[in-house]
């Protein structure tokens, strides 16, 4: 089976700075990829260049064996496939919860409001948050905001989905609730690149681990090997900063 | 980071790039000309243009009414400026009071909004009427009594009214969690409003306020119905002496001339102030 998406000697930079720098990256179907890292060593970055929310510099990207790199490629019609959800939840604010999930359903992929309507209260009770469907995001908590931008990302059945730093905003005990859907949409075999800060998180769901330093893939493996007798120094003194 | 040189590919991808966008502007420059040659094309063929020419448009004309013209518009320039002067100032005053709490200003937060309701009600070409006419009857000691005076009054008052609701809604856009943590830091409802709330409200209503000042430089015209000798009048009194529409044309040009400054500095200052916050923020 041919990778769902691959990196190839991805640069990025802004003006002088450069943010990525070499970066190669092959996703399976089904897989978790996690990114760790410092702050500022590109994670994020990354994922916004997977969704063509970047310009790159050099290199390639192909999802589902298409380049989408090429600056002919309908930007829409790929980002129609990759769920995002991001640290700051980025909820639209005059819309319920419910008009969050249906918005893009209803009006990029054509789904009509009854149905739309029906998958998104089906994933929002899965999650817990059925009570919430009607409100606005400003009444609900920062864990329930992410877990309401977790199913509006899943709302569209997304293909692959990115998710940045998802649980950096939340308190330390709303970060268990929004990891949990993370971890059954993992074992439901999703396929997801994802940045964190969450080691235990990581060691328990990743299928593999990159380590990024400056811009660079410095080290990729799977978690057990990773997180037990990394391979590179800096690694290592990564991992016993956070761990 | 001097080691890296783009590969063949990346090389490929940046001609694509340069052509899509060779292609972006060829198609807006394309579209642009084409909208005004077919605007020009029915205009001009109208049945009535030879008619419409030789009255508006009319060369000779525009060259000998553009001089009063030029003399006049200084008052309309001047009129604008001293207005734009006291009014961002009263808006702000009236704005403020309004969003006050304190329970003594009371008084203060019902006049305001007594006034913003009532100005905004009037036509501001009333208020020139009557603060030309009427102020003037009061005979009031140590007030001059001259109508360009009186109409400049008459827009700052009703000016005043609109840029305060401005205001208002700028300073109340700004999100509640800036003003907790402004008091938690211990500033007091004043502090808050002038060094945290003020500032960012005032940035989000540049666009809105400049709307409201394109709108008072050509709402200086009206002083003309006031006795005021400014471009409009002065145009006026040509083509009544002379049955050619024409220097209107001219009036309008120099308005156009004025305000499309105007919006460029504010674009400019809108777009630098965005470069400056949102660097780096995605």
């Amino acid at each position: 089976m041919s990778a769902l998406l691959t990196v190839e000697g991805l640069r990025k930079s802004y003006g002088e700075k450069v943010v990525l720098d070499d970066v190669s990256l092959s996703v399976d179907q089904h897989d978790v990829i996690c990114l760790i890292g410092s702050s500022g060593s590109g994670k994020s970055t990354l994922l916004r260049c997977l969704n063509l929310l970047e310009d790159i510099d050099d290199g390639i990207i192909t999802f589902d064996g298409q380049e989408i790199s090429d600056p002919r490629v309908d930007a829409r019609a790929l980002r129609s496939r990759i769920g995002m959800v991001f640290q700051a939840y980025n909820l639209f604010p005059h819309l319920t919860v419910l008009e969050n999930c249906t918005l893009a359903p209803r009006k990029v992929h054509g789904v009509r409001r009854p149905e739309a309507e029906e998958r998104a209260r089906e994933l929002l009770a899965r999650f817990g948050l059925a009570d919430q469907a009607a409100k606005h995001p400003d009444q609900l908590s920062g864990g329930q905001q992410q877990r309401a931008a977790l199913v509006r990302a899943l709302c569209t059945n997304p293909t692959l989905l990115l998710l940045d730093e998802i649980t950096a905003a939340l308190d330390p005990e709303l970060v268990g609730e929004v990891l949990e859907i993370v971890r059954a949409e993992a074992s439901a075999g999703m396929t997801m690149v994802l940045a964190t800060h969450e080691m235990a998180f990581a060691r328990d769901v990743a299928t593999s681990v990159c380590f990024l330093h400056e811009g660079r893939i410095l080290e990729q493996g799977p978690p057990s090997q990773i997180f037990t007798d990394p391979r590179e120094e800096r690694t290592r003194q990564f991992l016993a900063r956070v761990l | 980071m001097s080691d890296w040189s783009p590969s063949q590919h990346e090389l490929d991808r940046q001609r694509v790039r340069t052509r899509l966008q060779r292609r972006s502007a060829l198609i807006a420059t394309a579209m642009t000309l084409l909208v005004f040659v077919v605007l020009g094309l029915i205009v001009t063929s109208s049945p009535g243009w030879p008619n419409v020419k030789a009255y508006f448009f009319s060369w000779p004309d525009a060259k000998e009414s553009f001089p009063d013209i030029w003399d006049a518009i200084w008052l309309n320039i001047k009129m604008f400026l001293i207005a734009e002067f006291f009014i961002l100032i009263f808006a702000m005053l009236i704005a403020m009071a309004r969003v006050s709490r304190s329970p003594w200003l009371m008084p203060l937060r019902v006049v305001a909004v007594i006034y913003t309701d009532v100005v905004r009600g009037i036509p501001t070409i009333l208020l020139v009427y009557l603060f030309a006419f009427g102020m003037p009857a009061l005979e009031l000691q140590g007030l001059p009594d001259s109508p360009f005076f009186w109409a400049t009054a008459a827009l700052i008052v009703s000016y005043s009214a609109y840029v305060a609701e401005v205001f208002r809604s700028g300073i109340e856009s700004v999100h509640p969690s800036q003003w907790a943590s402004a008091q938690a830091l211990g500033l007091t409802r004043g502090q808050t409003l002038r060094h945290v709330i003020i500032p960012q409200a005032v940035r989000r209503v540049v666009p809105p306020l400049l709307n409201d000042f394109v709108s008072l430089q050509k709402d200086t015209a009206l002083a003309a119905v006031a006795g005021v000798f400014e471009a409009v009048a002065t145009a006026r009194d040509y083509t009544l002496y002379n049955f050619n529409f024409t220097p209107y044309i001219v009036v309008a040009c120099f308005f156009i001339v004025m305000t499309v400054p105007l919006a460029r500095l504010c674009d400019w200052l809108t777009a630098r102030m965005r470069r400056r916050e949102l660097a780096g923020a995605r």
